[in-house]
């Protein structure tokens, strides 16, 4: 019997899901709306020394990482099942197309993660 | 013999964008957001390592009225991914009993939405606590 692969993709899928109901909408107020407008943190919460300082722990490091490639993979696997039922390609090329993207993005956020340094 | 050929109904191409499936169709666009608001924080860490001067062309990005109005886009599509997440949550996991009796759906999406509250407190406090 042939295995279906779709349930490894639910794991990010589902992570990213819970990571973004539980923190996303605070997240995106912090970094989007408050702190660019300088509202309740101060205009340098999120200075290059903060920001660097926090993207130099390796605990900060791996926030980012799980944030931004969950939320990556969560988009991932939505938009090729919307693709799909929207009959634009077939299954294989929208798997590809979209779980390829977020396997590349994942690989440029870690490699940007390890270029920022220690 | 000739080959069998099942009669398919026709499909309207453009049903994702009539209700009552426009709804779906609106939420699963609420997962892209997400996956476009992770991409706008990887583009801060490419200018973070790319140095001082490329992280302050991102905040200054972050500080346009077009970045600051994507946001606001950004932040309904979290609040509406929110809420249909602990809508659907209690359809896709096994039925709660507590007590011997079944928990009604509508309570375990109360439980999870009282979850995201707090969580959203709790990432507030914390920003103002470790602000500068």
């Amino acid at each position: 019997m042939k295995r279906a692969i779709a349930p490894v993709f639910w794991l990010p899928f589902g992570a990213g899901g819970v990571i973004a109901a539980l923190i996303g909408p605070a997240l995106v107020l912090i970094t989007g709306i408050a702190a660019p407008l300088g509202i309740g943190i101060g205009p340098d919460f999120m200075s290059f020394a903060r920001a660097q300082a926090f993207a130099h722990h390796p605990l900060g490091k791996l926030v980012l990482l799980a944030i931004i490639a969950l939320f990556v993979w969560h988009g991932a696997e939505r938009i090729y099942l919307t693709l799909h039922d929207m009959h634009l390609a077939s299954k294989p090329a929208l798997a590809w197309l979209c779980y390829g993207a977020a396997g590349v993005i994942t690989i440029v956020t870690v490699i940007a993660l390890l270029a920022v340094g220690f | 013999m000739s080959a069998p050929r099942p009669y398919t109904r026709p499909i309207d191409p453009q049903w994702w964008a009539r209700p009552p499936y426009l709804a779906y169709t609106v939420r699963e666009a609420a997962g892209a957001a997400i996956a476009l608001y992770a991409l706008i924080l990887l583009w801060g860490v490419i200018a973070l390592a790319r140095g001082a001067a490329a992280y302050e062309a991102w905040l200054g990005f972050l500080r346009s009225p077009l970045s600051l109005l994507l946001h606001v886009i950004l932040l309904a599509a979290m609040l509406l991914h929110v809420w249909t997440w602990f809508r659907i949550m209690p359809k896709t996991m096994p039925r709660l009993v507590i007590g011997g009796q079944y928990v009604p759906q509508a309570r375990i999406t109360a439980g999870g939405l009282a979850v995201a509250a707090a969580g959203f407190i709790v990432v507030l406090l914390l920003a103002l606590w470790v602000r500068p």
